[in-house]
């Protein structure tokens, strides 16, 4: 069944079509085809289907069924399956060729039908879905319709409800007045009551006082009396004046001076006041208006420049103020010939700062605008940064504090029945705790500083003795130079250039100036050392084979008064060496003494050693 | 701050001497005054009957005593204990009796305002006023003490009276439009009295001292109007507190409003130091709520403040930046409150055993020592602000302060406390 699908894909020829569906009807069992044929079943076809099963063409009838055929065939326009005959009593014969061409053609026929029919029924069932999409669409819309106009009912419903409270409302809201109107008027006339009977009581109370006051004051009261033991002076130690008629028009007078006399100064005193501020405000003016001067002048060339020219025109107008406050200082002239003066100048400069500020503005808001889009890049890049290292202290700043929290709550826990001063108390020792540590970190921090220096100080010492150790090797040199030089001139000297040259190039020549001036400073080292120790080095002296040669040498050197002046200026050198043994005073407690009693003993016993050489000698 | 001994006392009289040399109290029928430094008793005056009013005069040298039940007033004199005066109104009786300002001339009012007698310590001269107003504040006198302004009531309408004190000659006499005039207020230079008006109506005159009527305000109608009225100590402010819970500050130029205070409920800004008054912690007594005060401005500080709805809380307004400077909220109703006369400081009382001082440095509350209760009801301070008086219902005792730099610190461990 497979193939057979595959071959009738719709892409393959019509004759193909046939061809296979011929072989296919040989190949098939009656059976199938029979389902095939009822699966395309078309009328044309069924006929034949019909003929093929039910006989329609027998041995017997076979001329009927082509003549049948033939006239069938021929209705429907094909040509006439017989020959065409050559006469009329010539039997007709069948021409298989027509036959053929017109089963083919009505093969052809029947695929065409069979295509269309497909097409038209896929027709069909797209026009039966679309049909089924429209009816529901058209159900949808009908429902939303409904709703829609239920909703516009109770729409309207509600604006009708709303329009009657409204109304109602209205109605309220004029009654409401009404009552204010009324109750106004009723406040209105019982205040007219009110004043009125109040009027009348008070009348009536005046009449009641003035009774009283007749029968009260008028009996002449005994009791009213003032009863003092002597009349006191004045406080202002004026006496007191009797009135008389004459005095009383002239006091009367005399007061309202007074009192005018008050009053004038008060004014005064006011208007000096005003006066003050008046001239303190001008000041400021003028201040201002100096200021904006001077702020607008020197922009005045650039604006024009490029600036439309109603700016330019109102500069100059500056200008012309500006000159005008020079020309006349106008701030002392009364208000009123100024004030217009003023206010207009203050008025154009004013202005002109204003579009100048809002210019700025404008020009900064552009630069802003363009700016905008390059900073924001890299500002969001800056940003993400920003934020990221912000969260990074956020959360360490959390960890913080839940860790401070949680030695809160320890403390807590530990001291809880304690009070609050005693864990205010341990926030301080805490505190303190942690000051002191912070101390001790500075400490170890400058303990470090110091080592650091020393380290730096003695290195530096090293480096001297470096130097100065270079410097007596030139000195040395330059020493040699001499004594060649000498030689030249003594022929003692001759021989002890013999015994130097023996040493020339050994380190030790160094060692010689070193010592040399020991024995000079031996009173006072003697002083110093202690005689067990003196005792011990004059024994240990004699191992060290350096000291005995090289006091042999300087033993030498001592015999030339010369050489002695050249020793003395290395010992000025000396003291620096000095110091720099002070560093490392320990070693130099238990060296120097030997050193210098070793050499000590060693120049003794030089001296000897030089006998005995001078005598080999010759 | 210490506090002296407690002393006794009746019906609240306790006042120190102008000069601020002397305090004179009664007991009961009996005067008694002390030097303020020693507190040692220098004289004591037996009157007639219990007391109910005393004054000093402007001079510091005489003593009034008034004893309105039986119509009567005595004065004393310092300089010569033996001396004695005695004022019988008789018939006609008193309601209340004052110095005028020269210390040499007393006025008293008889019963039902029939009149206002002036009675001469100098001459055997009498004068007689007639139709004073009975009203809450109907005589005032100009700080200098020539003037006295008096409101008067004729035929249904009210007058004002202006009187030279020196020889009580009537200088001006001008009816005012006013339906029941309430108080009358003469401005600290003396050239501009205040006239309000009734409680039913929100009106303020303001009048020249040649009687012209300078400016009328009304900030609304057909409401409860002017509960109270106080001048600036410059003259250049009035202050007017109204039923409608505000304060309105008028200006000496154009005699408009300058602002208005309300007393909002809830108060949002945080410069504002609400302090409250906390019953946790006893020791502190007053808790600092809110930021650190800000700096305070030199110069007159609010001569306003007021109590009105909320009866237990002091508000102050600074009126030099003409905002609400601090509030003051106690447990108790406030009883009275007072300036330090030298410098910004506000002196408080609840009737409670505590003493509440109040500057832009901070606030702080004192316990009044001694045994039992010692309730304040009312306070006074000492013309130089190193002292007060505190006075309960029969006791009193004398507060001296430190000077200012101690009290900053203590005020300021205070708020570092809270």
């Amino acid at each position: 069944m497979g193939d057979w699908m595959t071959v009738t894909d719709p892409g393959l020829s019509s004759e193909s079509k046939t061809i296979s569906q011929y072989t296919s009807e040989t190949k098939m069992s009656p059976s199938s085809l029979y389902s095939q044929q009822v699966l395309c079943s078309s009328i044309p076809l069924s006929k034949n289907v019909h003929s093929f099963f039910s006989a329609f063409c027998t041995e017997d009838n076979i001329e009927q069924s082509i003549s049948y055929l033939d006239q069938e065939l021929t209705t429907f326009g094909f040509p006439s399956l017989y020959e065409e005959s050559k006469g009329k009593e010539t039997k007709r014969e069948l021409n298989i060729v027509a036959v053929l061409n017109c089963m083919n053609e009505l093969l052809v026929l029947q695929r065409k039908n069979l295509l269309a029919q497909e097409n038209v029924e896929t027709q069909n069932l797209k026009l039966g879905s679309d049909m089924d999409h429209l009816q529901s669409c058209y159900s949808k819309l009908k429902e939303q319709l409904e709703t829609s106009r239920r909703e516009m009912i109770g729409l309207q419903e509600r604006d009708r409800q709303l329009q009657c409270k409204n109304r109602n409302l209205h109605q309220l809201l004029k009654n409401e007045k009404d009552e204010v109107q009324k109750l106004q008027n009723i406040i209105a006339s019982r205040a007219t009551q009110y004043n009125h009977d109040m009027k009348r009581k008070e009348r009536e109370y005046n009449k009641l006082k003035e009774r009283l006051h007749q029968l009260v004051m008028n009996k002449k009261d005994k009791k009213i009396a003032m009863d003092i033991l002597n009349y006191v002076g004045r406080a202002d130690g004026k006496r007191g004046s009797w009135r008389t008629g004459k005095t009383e028009a002239s006091f009367f007078l005399r007061n309202e001076d007074e009192m005018y006399k008050i009053l004038l100064n008060d004014y005064e005193y006011r208007q000096k006041q005003i006066l003050m501020e008046n001239a303190e405000l001008k000041k400021v003016l003028q201040q201002m208006k100096k200021e904006m001067i001077s702020l607008l002048s020197p922009q005045k060339k650039k604006p024009r420049e490029r600036v439309d020219d109603s700016t330019g025109t109102v500069i100059s107008d500056v200008e012309e103020d500006a000159g005008e406050l020079s020309r006349e200082s106008m701030w002392d002239l009364s208000c009123e010939t100024v004030r217009e003066q003023l206010t207009n100048s203050i008025r154009k400069q004013w202005r002109i700062l204003k579009s100048h500020v809002e210019k700025l503005d404008n020009q900064v808001s552009k630069v802003h605008l363009e700016g905008f889009n390059d900073e924001d890049v890299i500002s969001r890049q800056d940003h993400e940064q920003e934020t990221e290292k912000l969260e990074l202290e956020i959360q360490q700043c959390k960890e913080m504090i839940k860790t401070q929290q949680q030695l809160l709550q320890q403390q807590l826990a530990t001291a809880y029945d304690d009070d609050t001063t005693s864990l205010l108390r341990d926030c301080y020792l805490l505190e303190e705790k942690e000051r002191l540590k912070e101390e001790w970190s500075l400490f170890k921090e400058q303990k470090k500083n110091f080592e650091r220096e020393r380290r730096s100080f003695t290195e530096a010492a090293i480096r001297l003795g470096l130097e100065r150790k270079a410097f007596e090797e030139e000195r040395a040199s330059w020493l040699k130079q001499q004594f060649l030089n000498m030689t030249t001139f003594d022929h003692q000297n001759s021989e002890n250039v013999k015994l130097f040259s023996a040493f020339s190039g050994s380190s030790d020549w160094d060692n010689l100036i070193v010592h040399s001036r020991q024995p000079q400073k031996k009173p006072h080292s003697v002083s110093n050392g202690s005689p067990v120790c003196m005792s011990k080095l004059t024994k240990s002296l004699p191992a060290s084979p350096s000291t005995s040669d090289f006091c042999q040498t300087r033993s030498c050197i001592s015999e030339h008064s010369s050489i002695n002046v050249l020793n003395i200026t290395a010992e000025e050198i000396k003291p620096n060496q000095v110091g720099g043994e002070c560093t490392n005073q320990k070693w130099s407690v238990a060296s120097r003494p030997g050193s210098q009693e070793g050499c000590y003993s060693g120049c003794s016993l030089s001296y000897t050693n030089s006998h005995v050489e001078k005598d080999d000698l010759p | 701050m210490n506090f002296s001994e407690v002393f006794k006392l009746s019906s609240l009289l306790c006042k120190f001497s102008p000069d601020g040399k002397y305090l004179a109290s009664c007991v009961q029928y009996r005067l008694v005054v002390r030097d303020v430094n020693t507190l040692q008793i220098l004289q004591l005056y037996t009157c007639l009957d219990q007391i109910q009013h005393i004054e000093w005069s402007a001079d510091s040298l005489f003593i009034l005593c008034a004893m309105y039940k039986r119509g009567l007033v005595q004065v004393w004199s310092l300089e010569q204990p033996e001396w004695h005066c005695k004022i019988d109104e008789g018939s006609a009786g008193l309601v209340a009796s004052c110095w005028s300002p020269d210390g040499r001339h007393i006025l008293n009012t008889t019963e039902f305002h029939l009149r206002i007698t002036v009675w001469s310590l100098c001459t055997k001269s009498v004068s007689y006023i007639k139709y004073p107003k009975a009203c809450l504040q109907g005589i005032t006198f100009t700080r200098d003490g020539r003037y006295m302004a008096l409101a008067e009531r004729r035929d249904c309408k009210d007058y004002v009276s202006i009187f030279v004190c020196s020889d009580w000659q009537l200088l001006r006499h001008f009816d005012t439009d006013t339906q029941d005039l309430t108080g009358i207020e003469w401005a600290p230079n003396g050239c501009v009295l205040a006239v309000w008006d009734t409680c039913l109506e929100y009106k303020i005159l303001l009048y020249s001292l040649d009687g012209r009527l300078l400016s009328t305000y009304s900030a609304y109608e057909w409401s409860l109007g002017i509960k109270s009225v106080a001048w600036s100590p410059s003259s250049q402010f009035l202050a007017v507190g109204s039923y409608d819970g505000k304060v309105r500050i008028l200006n000496h130029v154009t005699w408009k409003m300058i602002t208005e205070f309300g007393h909002p409920a809830a108060i949002n800004d945080p410069k504002i130091v609400v302090y409250k008054e906390a019953e946790k912690s006893p020791q502190l007594g007053l808790g600092c709520l809110s930021f650190p005060p800000p700096r305070a401005g030199a110069g007159p500080l609010p001569s306003s403040e007021s109590k009105y709805n909320i009866p237990n809380a002091v508000w102050v307004w600074d009126i030099q930046k003409l905002r609400l400077f601090a509030v003051l909220e106690q447990l108790s109703p406030v009883r009275a409150f007072q300036w330090d006369p030298q410098q910004p400081r506000l002196a408080i009382c609840t009737g409670g055993s505590r003493l509440y001082l109040w500057s832009p440095a901070g606030c702080m509350s004192v316990q009044v020592p001694g045994e039992g209760d010692f309730a304040v009801l009312s306070l006074c301070w000492h013309l130089s602000g190193d002292s007060m008086a505190l006075l309960s219902k029969d006791h009193f005792c004398l507060c001296f302060l430190e000077t200012e730099a101690v009290v900053g610190t203590a005020c300021r461990q205070l708020g570092g406390h809270t």
